[in-house]
C-alpha cells in the first residue's frame, strides 16, 4: 500500500470520495517526480488533476482517473484520463468560461486546468458522461 | 459449519475434564507469540476468561456463535481484540490467542494416536475455534478502523493551531490538505481566536499546503471575508513561486487581500500597518491639542 506505485502501466484510481481526490493528487505527484517534471510543472499538473478529480466527483457523481507515463521519443510526460458516467456537459464552451459554475465553486476549475497543462481534451455530451484527457510534458529529458 | 447439540456437549465436557492442562498449554502457545509485551499472568487471565465463556456458550446446547446464548463469549472476544488492537499487536498475534486452543487440544486429545473418537472431537472443536478466530479477526479489523478514524479526527484538531505572533497579530500555519472539513475547523479556530485576543491582524500561512487549487483558494477567501466581517484584516503568506504561478494560471484573484512570500514578510507588514495607524492617531490627537 505504501510502496511506490509502478508506473510502467497506467494506474487507475476510482474517485468516490474526497479522500480519493487526495489519492489521485498523491499518485500524480509521484508520477510527475518520476518523469522529472520541474517543481512548477509538478505543482501545475497536481493542481489541474485536483480540479478535474473534484469535478469528476462533484459533477460526474464519481468515476475514475487513469494516470500513465507517455513517451514521445523526444521527451516524457504524464497523461491522465478522468472519466465519469455522469450527466455530461451540455455546453462545453460555457463550462470552460472563467467564472461560470453550475455548482458553488469559483468557476475556474475546468478552464484553469486547461491553462495548467500542455494538452487538454474533453469528450462529453448531455447524458454521455465526461472524459477529460490532460497531458503535461517534461521540458527536457 | 454448524455442529450438533451432542457435539457441543462433548466439546464442553472436554473443556471441563482437561481444564487445567488446556489453559496451561493455551497460555504457553499464546505467550510464545506475544512474548515480552504481556505478562504471563495477564495472558493466563485472558485465556481463563475465554475458556470460561466458551464453556458457558457450549453448555447452552447446540453451539452457534451468532446466537444470544453466545453473547458473553462474543463480548469476551471483542474485548480482547480491541485491547490487542489498541496495544499495537498485529492481526496474527491477536488471532493466535484463539487458535492456540487447537494446539492445546491436540496435546490433550492425543490426536496423533489415531483414535477415531479423539479425531472426531478434534474436528468439531477445530470448527468452533475457526469460527471464534474469524470473529476475532473481524473485530480486530473493526477496532483498527475505529482507531484510524479517531486518529484522523485528532489530527484534524492537532494540525490547526492558531498562534499569537505579536500583540495584535495571530497566525494560523496550514499544513497538508485543506479539505472542506479542515477548512471549517480552521475558520472556526481563527475567528474564535480573533475574538479571544482582540487582534486586528491574522496571518494565514500556506507554506505547508502542497497545492492550492480552486477549492483551497475558495476556503481561504471565505475565511478572509469572515474575518473581515469581524473587523480583522487577513494576510496570506507562504506563497512559493510554483504556487504563485499555478494561482495565476488558474485565474484565481485574491483581489485586495494582502499576500506575502514568507511569514516574516507578513508579520513585518502587519506591524508596520499597526505602527502607521498608531502614529496617524497620535498626530491627529496632537493636532487636536495644538488647535
Amino acid at each position: 500500500m505504501t510502496g511506490r506505485p509502478d508506473l510502467s502501466t497506467p494506474q487507475v484510481v476510482t474517485i468516490n470520495s474526497d479522500a480519493d481526490v487526495v489519492r489521485v493528487r498523491q499518485l500524480v505527484r509521484t508520477a510527475a517526480v518520476a518523469v522529472s517534471l520541474s517543481l512548477v510543472d509538478q505543482t501545475k499538473l497536481v493542481t489541474a488533476a485536483s480540479e478535474l478529480a473534484r469535478n469528476t466527483l462533484v459533477y460526474g457523481g464519481g468515476g475514475g482517473a487513469e494516470v500513465g507515463v507517455v513517451d514521445s521519443g523526444r521527451r516524457k510526460g504524464i497523461r491522465i484520463v478522468f472519466s465519469d458516467e455522469g450527466p455530461g456537459i451540455a455546453n462545453l464552451e460555457l463550462a470552460l468560461t472563467d467564472g461560470y459554475t453550475s455548482g458553488g465553486g469559483l468557476g475556474l476549475g475546468l478552464g484553469g486546468a486547461r491553462r495548467l497543462v500542455d494538452e487538454f481534451e474533453v469528450q462529453t455530451g448531455t447524458g454521455q458522461g465526461t472524459r477529460v484527457t490532460i497531458t503535461k510534458w517534461a521540458r527536457s529529458m | 459449519m454448524a455442529i450438533t447439540a451432542d457435539e457441543s456437549s462433548r466439546f464442553a465436557a472436554l473443556l471441563d475434564s482437561h481444564a487445567a492442562r488446556l489453559v496451561e498449554r493455551w497460555t504457553e502457545v499464546t505467550a510464545a507469540s506475544v512474548r515480552g509485551r504481556m505478562t504471563e499472568a495477564e495472558l493466563r487471565q485472558q485465556v481463563q476468561e475465554l475458556h470460561r465463556a466458551l464453556r458457558a456458550a457450549l453448555a447452552e446446547g447446540q453451539f452457534d456463535l451468532a446466537a444470544d446464548a453466545s453473547g458473553a463469549l462474543r463480548a469476551t472476544l471483542s474485548e480482547m481484540s480491541r485491547s490487542r488492537a489498541q496495544q499495537g499487536f498485529t492481526a496474527t498475534e491477536t488471532a493466535v490467542s484463539v487458535f492456540a486452543l487447537k494446539d492445546a487440544l491436540v496435546d490433550v486429545l492425543d490426536v496423533r494416536s489415531g483414535d477415531q473418537r479423539a479425531l472426531a472431537d478434534y474436528v468439531t472443536a477445530s470448527g468452533v475455534v475457526d469460527q471464534l478466530g474469524l470473529f476475532t479477526f473481524e473485530r480486530y479489523a473493526r477496532s483498527r478502523e475505529e482507531l484510524l478514524a479517531d486518529q484522523a479526527e485528532q489530527l484534524l484538531e492537532l494540525s490547526t493551531p492558531v498562534v499569537k505572533l505579536w500583540e495584535g497579530v495571530v497566525a494560523i500555519p496550514l499544513v497538508g490538505t485543506l479539505d472542506s472539513a479542515r477548512a471549517q475547523v480552521v475558520m472556526e479556530r481563527l475567528l474564535q481566536t480573533l475574538v479571544d485576543t482582540g487582534s486586528p491582524y491574522a496571518i494565514i500561512d500556506i507554506t505547508g499546503v502542497p497545492a492550492v487549487d480552486t477549492q483551497v483558494a475558495q476556503h481561504i477567501l471565505k475565511t478572509v471575508v469572515a474575518a473581515r466581517l469581524m473587523g480583522a484584516e487577513c494576510i496570506v503568506s507562504g506563497i512559493r513561486p510554483q504556487i504563485a504561478q499555478t494561482i495565476v494560471a488558474l485565474g484565481i484573484e485574491f483581489g485586495d487581500i494582502a499576500t506575502k512570500a514568507t511569514l516574516a514578510d507578513a508579520l513585518r507588514h502587519a506591524l508596520r500597518t499597526i505602527e502607521q495607524s498608531r502614529r496617524g492617531n497620535g498626530s491627529a490627537a496632537r493636532g487636536a491639542r495644538e488647535a
